[in-house]
């Protein structure tokens, strides 16, 4: 799968199926800290994204 | 995963509240959380015009957004900051929002007073982030007081107000945990009411709020944000909220509504007026003016060392 890290713009392909959760523990992010997104639709944590999938990783906690 | 309120497919899970929603469900749960707050906490009445702090970003947008959609009254002022590309992107996403809803806003150029941020910290030695709030701080209430506004909302979300009190608890900052409320009512002629109708809802409810919304928000952080302390409090705080939800919810609420009373003997005389500009100060002068005519002294010198000397005879 092809996700998209904002605000970093950062690019990251992760392969296989998984589970929302397993992907935000690889990213390293805490849960409750990033929308994930595919298409024009959030997906929660126990969702799958396939292997031939891109979403979206917003982070949503702000410094300011 | 599905909806707490109509069964349908569920797009966000609430932990803290044990809950999930559809989008249209959300965003009524959402808005009734904010009314909540403001009845509870008797921001301001249904009459009153509300001046709302907006900054570009997905807090202040969704709380104008909110606002609107509850029925109250309301204008934006916005701060043009000077901080380059990420203040110029800023304003552009606040201008576009408040043109699309026909919304009055009121935008003051620092850089036009001389006083972008980066001048004010560059020229002071302060952080960045702390000549932002002072500058902050005067403006809002002056923009408020000079169009006659009683109420300032700020888009402060629980994360905000739960890094602040951690903040504030760590170094036992008694002053300020006597003031650290939702609502302040004002305390001079020249400062308006102060609250947060956000203060119940997390900064990823926000985000999720103001995506359902199709509010177009500034994504990119504050250049100045990067290693701030508010992000270390938060993610201490968001690993405890991971581990046991609600935490964020019941270390704000709990402390308003048992722990600010044992605060309330330190709350510091009311302000006096700066002999300056006439805002409120804590001494001659506010501690804007104090940042300005550091600011002006300081470019007075540099002007004086920095003058060509005259052509040779």
């Amino acid at each position: 799968m092809h996700i998209t890290l904002l605000p970093q713009h950062q690019q990251v392909d992760l392969p296989g199926r998984h589970r929302v959760s397993e992907i935000l523990r690889h990213l390293g992010l805490l849960p409750g800290t990033a929308m994930v997104i595919r298409g024009d639709l959030l997906v929660t944590d126990q969702e799958f994204i396939e292997a031939d999938e891109a979403i979206e990783i917003r982070n949503v906690i702000s410094g300011g | 995963m599905k909806c707490k309120r109509c069964r349908a497919t569920a797009e966000v899970q609430i932990r803290h509240h044990h809950t999930a929603f559809c989008r249209p469900c959300f965003i009524v749960y959402f808005q009734r959380q904010v009314q909540r707050a403001i009845e509870k906490e008797r921001m301001f009445a249904p009459q009153e015009e509300v001046l709302v702090a907006v900054s570009g970003g997905k807090d202040s947008l969704a709380l104008w957004d909110v606002l609107g959609e509850l029925g109250y009254r309301s204008a934006g002022v916005h701060l043009a900051l000077g901080i380059g590309a990420y203040s110029q992107a800023s304003t552009a996403k606040t201008e576009a929002f408040a043109q699309r809803r026909q919304l009055r806003l009121l935008t003051v150029k620092l850089e036009e007073e001389g006083m972008g941020v980066p001048t004010m910290a560059g020229f002071t030695n302060r952080p960045a982030c702390a000549a932002c709030g002072t500058a902050k701080r005067h403006y809002f209430d002056r923009v408020a007081i000079e169009n006659g506004f009683p109420v300032l909302a700020t888009g402060h979300n629980l994360d905000d107000e739960a890094a602040r009190l951690l903040g504030n608890v760590l170094r036992w900052q008694v002053h300020y945990l006597a003031k650290q409320s939702p609502m302040l009512e004002s305390t001079h002629a020249r400062f308006v009411r102060k609250v947060k109708p956000l203060f119940r809802v997390s900064e990823y409810e926000t985000a999720v709020y103001a995506f359902f919304r199709g509010i177009d928000y500034i994504v990119d952080e504050c250049p100045n944000s990067v290693g701030a302390t508010q992000l270390v409090y938060k993610e201490a705080l968001n690993r405890l909220e991971a581990a046991m939800p609600g935490t964020k919810l019941s270390f704000v609420q709990e402390f308003l509504r048992v722990g600010r009373a044992a605060f309330s003997g330190t709350i510091d005389q009311p302000p006096s007026t700066c002999e300056r500009c006439g805002m409120p100060a804590f001494g001659t002068i506010c501690s804007f003016c104090s940042l300005v005519r550091e600011v002006e002294s300081k470019q007075a010198r540099r002007a004086v060392t920095h003058r060509p000397s005259p052509p040779a005879a």
